[in-house]
């Protein structure tokens, strides 16, 4: 660990590409032992360069960072001993079974050669790969190679494990199902997990704390409730019976805030008293004759705390935001993107 | 739970891990070996017969014309392995398996080193194969079975040579693409070579003094000395000789290739 | 005929289009062929000293017709792997489900297929002239000649895409070369028929690329042979491929 006892911490980093722009651009963070930290960004925010230059793949152009009490570019031997990553791609080898991938980074990472085989069955059962352990990996389902790819991540026991949008493309069971492992990791062996997301809803239930980063910086940082706490107050969403009567609805839920218009005829007001001010929602509309056909009541979330933040919500902001300056593959020579 | 975690493994023990994975993909991908396999004894076949005439040339050695070609689907064969070992370890390079491996303490020359095992193996059977179908199609070995042990294990040093070379193009490029864009310069260098008639009887001059300066000239002529001629030690010496500056080059230019690709801090 | 013709214009135009876009993708159907010119005529200019062996342009004409020809071939076999890669990538679903006559789609290909061979062709040709080779036939000869490689890129192209189109990936790549490439080589590619012996010579005199190959020699040296014969050859064989073709047509839209 580092002096201050953090696991991970981060000053300054910065990660700029020739010709391009600052992928990242001074990232200040620290991560706790045994805690999930969620990094949470649109596409080109930041998230893999940041975590490919912890895992040492790739060198800052300035700042320090040390990972495990290792500094990353000057120690970065003893780094890649002390952390397990599963990177963007899942990276198998279609040829090889899930046990021969085992076995294979099992030597190669030098575990035991007394302890390679019942060390990779643990992490097949662990992982829930056993009848599948003999198969060649280009027959498994995405959810298989994920949790292999995990697997791969955990076999000589790191104490540090970075994930990279572990759950993107997988259907909400594997995401389940994975979402209860990296926890169990976290919760039960004290793993401290540095996880990369561009979903909220991963970010929200995993993460102990929640680093949101938007085109190179931390905009946010605290835990997933204090964030969306700041932000306020829930919002009620009501669409009217009647569209004609949208004017009218406006009208009674000035009452409780500035009214916004929004898609498919609904009209949304923040309320500055909580849920508990629903209630006097409904009786106002009521008073007023007005019929609702639907009425929804939204908390805070972590877009609005991203929107709060930078204007723009999360699920558009990849559409809208620069040029990603994703690091390519290590197959293609990275020129400023 | 914690793995028991030794030291990071030796230098042979890692060369071992990936050479071991490399040999399995390629018996597992035993399609892939047919068609490298067939096509250089396709074309021995067509030219062998149909180049035939050429014996009548004055000058041409006193063998037959299959006789003379044989040496030339070993340098064919050997075109494939570059083809093949580039392509395999673009592969990883592009799926990111690479990755996987940096972050391992795997040192850049075990991987190159590991990664050519397939090769290796595919070199070898090539070369078998070969020869048994040289042989039963009436090919004598004038260097004797001596002789055809020799003519294995250059070819199959050649073969090694060119997997460098494939190995070299996939570290600097890192994409399948661009191997295979190089196949044809190396087919090139082939033909522009002795491959089809004696250095003596090439008449036009450009041709005559680009087969004399190519490399490929001398490692087909190191083979089909041993078929034709018997024990050459000239064509032996300089067939050996550029194939063993060939691994020499191909690795070492790989290696220096891999401190950049291997970034790691 | 009207939508028929709609369709393969479109086909045609994208063909050329994407060439002229990326000219790269000419380069190995142009680099090829001249690479055998140089390899054959220059590497092998000697076996012209062969007794018997009586082509009067010369070596580098004998062997600039096969590679004339034998572009042509590639040409067709090139477009095949475009199909290919057009069903690997959907595009070919697109246009199945859009073009108004799907036949029209194969006349596309082909003709764009000949166009780019046009390319091809004139720069080998132009090579060739640089190389100092000599041109013994007339002006009809020569277009009897043009015609000979028409019909065999039109063949080739043909082939290819049948085959591209039954098995829809670019994995095909070897099945559609392979055999026109054993085609092509069980001519006399190097000396003419005449001289070669064995059982090459066998398979040489009754192969269907002889014909043409001797026909487009004949013609190039002003002495035609055959013609009639190699251009009945051809046109039975774009026949055979058409049919052939259409049918991997069929195999595709029934695949959906």
């Amino acid at each position: 660990m580092s002096e201050s006892g953090a696991a991970i911490e981060v000053e300054g980093l910065v990660r700029e590409f020739r010709k391009g722009p600052r992928a990242v651009d001074g990232i200040d963070l620290a991560v706790s032992p045994g805690e999930i930290y969620g990094f949470l960004g649109p596409n080109g925010a930041g998230k893999s360069t940041t975590v490919l230059m912890l895992t040492t793949l790739l060198p800052p152009t300035s700042g320090r960072a040390s990972v495990g009490g290792f500094d990353i570019v000057h120690q970065g031997s003893q780094v890649r001993a002390s952390i397990g990553a599963a990177l963007q791609e899942a990276a198998l080898d279609s040829i090889l079974t899930g046990r021969e991938h085992l076995l294979l980074q099992a030597t190669l990472q030098g575990v035991a050669k007394a302890t390679r085989v019942r060390r990779s069955q643990e992490l097949l059962e662990r992982v829930g790969l056993t009848e599948a352990a003999d198969r060649r990996v280009g027959g498994y389902s995405g959810g298989m190679k994920r949790r292999l790819d995990l697997a791969l991540a955990l076999v000589h026991g790191p104490r540090i494990l970075f994930l990279d949008e572990p759950t993107t493309g997988l259907d909400l069971q594997s995401r389940t199902a994975l979402w209860s492992e990296v926890s169990r990791l976290a919760h039960d062996e004290g793993m401290t997990v540095f996880l990369t997301t561009q979903y909220l809803e991963e970010a929200d239930t995993l993460a102990d704390r929640v680093g949101i980063i938007d085109r190179g910086k931390i905009v946010a940082e605290d835990t997933p409730a204090r964030l969306k706490a700041e932000i306020g107050s829930p919002t009620v969403e009501v669409v009217p019976a009647d569209p004609s009567t949208a004017d009218a609805f406006a009208e009674q839920l000035a009452q409780f805030g500035v009214p916004s218009r929004n898609g498919r005829d609904s009209i949304g007001v923040q309320l500055p008293q909580g849920e508990a001010q629903l209630a006097e929602v409904i009786r106002a509309l009521d008073q007023a004759g007005l019929h609702v056909a639907s009425l929804h009541l939204h908390q805070p979330s972590l877009d609005d705390v991203f929107l709060a933040k930078t204007g723009r919500k999360l699920e558009g902001a990849a559409a809208a935001s620069e040029p990603e300056v994703q690091p390519a593959p290590r197959g293609r020579r990275r020129r400023g993107r | 739970m914690a793995a028991e975690v030794l030291n990071a493994p030796g230098l042979l023990e890692q060369v071992a891990a990936v050479a071991r994975r490399s040999v399995m993909r390629t018996l597992r991908q035993r399609a892939l070996l047919v068609f490298p396999l067939l096509f250089p004894l396709i074309l021995f076949a067509i030219n062998g017969s149909a180049l035939s005439a050429a014996t009548r040339l004055p000058g041409f050695p006193p063998v037959s014309y299959r006789a003379f070609a044989l040496a030339v689907p070993f340098m064919q064969g050997a075109l494939f392995v570059a083809v093949t070992a580039g392509t395999d370890l673009a592969r990883d390079i592009e799926s990111g398996f690479f990755n996987r491996l940096a972050l391992t303490p795997l040192r850049g020359g075990a991987l190159l080193a590991g990664q050519l095992g397939g090769s290796i193996v595919v070199a070898c059977v090539q070369s078998v194969v070969y020869l048994v179908v040289g042989v039963a199609t009436g090919v004598g070995i004038a260097s004797g079975v001596g002789g055809a042990l020799v003519l294995l294990a250059l070819s199959i040093l050649i073969s090694f040579g060119f997997a460098g070379v494939g190995t070299l193009l996939a570290v600097r490029f890192g994409t399948g693409e661009a191997v295979q864009g190089f196949f044809p310069l190396l087919f090139v260098t082939l033909f522009l070579s002795s491959s089809s008639l004696p250095r003596s009887l090439i008449k036009v001059p450009w041709f005559h003094a680009v087969a004399t300066y190519n490399p490929v000239s001398y490692l087909i002529e190191g083979v089909r000395s041993l078929v034709i001629t018997g024990w050459d030690a000239r064509a032996l010496a300089l067939g050996f000789g550029f194939a063993i500056a060939l691994v020499i080059l191909s690795l070492g230019f790989a290696v220096a290739a891999m401190k950049n690709r291997l970034v790691r801090t | 005929m009207r939508r028929f013709l709609f369709v393969a214009r479109a086909v045609a135009w994208r063909s050329i289009h994407n060439t002229l876009v990326s000219p790269a993708i000419l380069l190995p159907s142009i680099i090829f062929p001249l690479f055998f010119l140089a390899a054959f005529a220059g590497g092998l200019s000697k076996i012209a000293d062969v007794p018997n062996f009586n082509y009067r342009p010369g070596y580098t004409a004998f062997q600039f017709v096969f590679v004339f020809l034998q572009s042509a071939a590639f040409g067709g076999v090139f477009t095949g792997f475009a199909v290919a890669r057009d069903f690997d990538s959907g595009f070919a679903r697109r246009l199945l489900l859009s073009a108004p006559r799907r036949s029209g789609i194969i006349a596309g290909y082909t003709v764009g297929a000949l166009l780019r061979w046009f390319v091809t062709a004139t720069v080998v040709t132009i090579a060739a002239l640089l190389a100092g080779m000599h041109v013994d036939g007339g002006g009809i000869d020569l277009v009897g000649m043009l015609g000979l490689g028409i019909l065999v890129n039109l063949g080739a192209a043909l082939w290819a895409c049948g085959v591209a189109m039954f098995l829809r990936t670019e994995q095909a790549g070897p099945l559609i070369q392979m055999p026109v490439f054993v085609i092509i080589f069980l001519a006399p590619v190097y000396v003419p028929l005449k001289l070669l012996t064995g059982w090459i010579h066998s398979v040489a005199s009754v192969n269907p690329a002889t014909v043409a190959l001797e026909a487009a020699r004949g013609l190039f040296a002003g002495s035609p042979e055959k013609v009639a014969l190699a251009f009945a050859l051809l046109v039975a064989g774009i026949a055979v491929t058409t049919v052939w073709a259409r049918r991997g047509l069929a195999s595709a839209e029934r695949a959906g």
